[in-house]
């Protein structure tokens, strides 16, 4: 018993840190143009299957794979803000919400067409196994994942806190008028924090690769499971994501193993119901 | 009706008379399914517009209410055999009852955070139905047949009976948002969609509202899922509590334009036929092409006519005028 509950406290880790990965790029998003981007779980599909494609035709191995997957989603991010969700942002607040769906809905059904609905998987590479701490067992791609999923999230941390351009997507988060005024294109932080959503969910997708089936629809679950992780770590927060991230993948995985494995997600929902009733600005909102 | 031109009520009684006809004229089954489905997302998108369009909560979560209507009569109908006229009532109320739990906490979320919790309860709810023994979990469940009968809400033989019913829902339906758009209660809900805030200086009992918008409009799409249910005869979570419904129904309504009585009605005569017949000409292979011009088409409206067909009617009439 206690073996096992350290086991699945073992496994809610690995998939937190992957939640967090996928949250963050939703809550930069979120919080610095206010557009909730229901098409997140799709950017991560498309993540995956550039990985997944690059290892097939070329041999290349996922763990190389992420640049590229961070370049394309980047680029792909710029291109669906400045034709798609720019035009919709002093529009109706019903069309910015059903927008993306748009995008999520036309993303997902491109891959099935392109690519067939089938679920494929990356057989083992680099990164196979477990590691083995007596009762413990730890799979080696998943560690590495959750790993690259800290080295990502500080980077971004770094890069936001540290660099000019980050201090001004910090400064239009907070106050976009304000922003303005001091000289900040907001317009092009826009664009560019949509990006940078984008490409950090497309590295997640490559990590996730590794271990995780690829299929147009997948997408769909892991979206609206990073909302509920946005709402738990405060709208807009990194920090809160990444920490939010970790609680509910801990939280699937204990409930599961304590409850009924049929409900993990439901927990996940019930998360956020209570956490906007309770908290409604989150754990490290304002 | 006192605020109806003379004119709208004429052109609203020629299509009414021409829909009153359309099943004697056309009788091959394909228009006529059609027809039905027009008419039942009609009524959702109607349900979603008192709530949505008028009160200004963007319910992602329909499909929740469409579920809970449609199980409650098939589970009424399965076990204890209730009439299924019977199981459409309870299952509003319950509908209701739901919607009540649920919006009491949720009653000062705006914007995108109740579009999000609307998501959430309705995934609740859906996961809790996939596991639900009493309710056949994911099995479903497969109504008991029941000789064909308009007391039994039941036929074998023809669709047209059932295209008559739904029409007649839509149409109380259509009657209940004219009054709530009318009525003082009308102008409540659009004062808290404009500025919760300021409604509530007003003295506008914003909680109370919401809870009344979100009560009624979980009734109505209960009514829609009794109709789904006796209609198709089979029900499982899976094809009444979907996401993509109720994606479906804010999709049509905005279309239509949110916020007038008609809009929803005329988003679902727009979207629906098309989403039917790109499904059955290009759909049946699985290459998700039907999906991929829909989801193409959400894109494009929200861009280009995020106020809706009726918005750009009404702009149209304001010209020549």
């Amino acid at each position: 018993m206690p073996e096992q509950l350290l086991q699945q406290i073992v496994n809610g880790l690995l998939i937190g840190f992957m939640y967090s990965l996928i949250a963050i790029g939703l809550t930069l998003i979120w919080g610095v143009m206010n557009i909730v981007n229901f098409a997140h779980g799709e950017f991560l599909m498309i993540g995956m299957f550039t990985s997944f494609w690059l290892f097939t035709m070329y041999g290349l191995d996922p763990l190389f794979s992420i640049p590229i997957c961070f370049l394309l989603l980047f680029l792909m991010g710029m291109f669906i803000y400045r034709f798609i969700v720019s035009k919709v942002m002093k529009g109706p607040m019903l069309a910015q919400l059903v927008v993306t769906f748009g995008i999520g809905i036309f993303l997902s059904n491109l891959a099935v067409y392109l690519w067939t609905p089938d679920f494929r998987l990356i057989p083992p590479t680099i990164l196979q196994g477990t590691w083995e701490f007596g009762e413990l067992n730890l799979s080696i791609p998943k560690t590495v994942a959750s790993i690259g999923s800290i080295i990502t999230s500080l980077c971004l941390f770094l890069f936001l806190r540290k660099s000019k351009t980050g201090k001004a997507i910090l400064a239009t988060e907070m106050d976009r008028e304000a922003a303005l005024l001091m000289g900040i294109n907001t317009e092009r932080i826009n664009s560019l924090s949509f990006g940078i959503g984008a490409a950090l969910v497309g590295v997640a997708g490559a990590f996730l690769s590794t271990y995780y089936y690829i299929y147009p629809q997948v997408g769909g679950l892991f979206g609206l499971i990073a909302f509920s992780i946005v709402a738990l770590g405060g709208f807009g927060s990194i920090e809160g994501a990444f920490i939010a991230g970790i609680l509910v993948g801990l939280a699937q995985t204990l409930g599961g193993f304590f409850f009924d494995p049929a409900y993990k997600y439901a927990i996940v929902f019930m998360i956020y119901l209570i956490t906007i009733w309770i908290r409604p600005q989150g754990l490290l909102g304002w | 009706m006192k605020n109806l031109s003379p004119k709208t009520i004429t052109v609203g009684l020629v299509v009414l008379a021409l829909l009153l006809i359309f099943p004697m004229v056309v009788t091959q089954i394909f228009p006529l399914q059609i027809m039905i489905l027009v008419f039942m997302y009609a009524m959702l998108g109607v349900a979603w517009n008192i709530m949505g369009g008028y009160a200004g909560m963007f319910s992602f979560g329909q499909a929740a209410f469409f579920g809970i209507g449609a199980y409650t009569s098939s589970f009424l109908l399965m076990t204890f055999h209730v009439n299924p006229w019977i199981g459409l009532i309870a299952g509003g109320v319950v509908a209701a009852l739901v919607a009540a739990a649920i919006g009491y906490p949720c009653s000062n979320l705006r914007g995108h955070y109740f579009a999000i919790a609307s998501i959430a309860f309705a995934e609740i709810v859906r996961v809790h139905f996939n596991n639900w023994t009493l309710m056949n979990a994911a099995e479903g469940i497969s109504l008991p047949m029941l000789d064909e009968s308009f007391v039994n809400f039941m036929f074998h033989t023809s669709k047209v009976p059932y295209y008559y019913i739904m029409l007649a829902f839509l149409i109380l339906a259509l009657i209940v948002c004219y009054f709530v758009a009318t009525s003082k209660m009308g102008y409540y809900f659009r004062a808290i969609k404009e500025s919760h805030d300021v409604a509530e200086v007003l003295g506008v009992n914003v909680v109370r509202y919401r809870l009344v918008a979100i009560m009624i409009s979980a009734f109505l799409s209960a009514m829609a899922g009794t109709f789904y249910a006796q209609y198709v005869l089979y029900i499982d979570p899976e094809s009444v509590m979907l996401l993509a419904i109720s994606v479906q129904i804010v999709l049509l309504s905005m279309l239509g334009g949110a916020g007038s009585v008609m809009g929803p009605v005329i988003g679902a005569a727009v979207l629906i036929p098309i989403a039917e017949v790109t499904r059955v000409w290009l759909g049946h292979r699985g290459t998700g092409v039907d999906m991929l011009i829909y989801g193409f088409l959400i894109t494009i409206i929200s861009v280009y006519q995020p106020q809706g067909v009726w918005g750009l009617l009404s702009r149209i009439g304001n010209r020549i005028k």
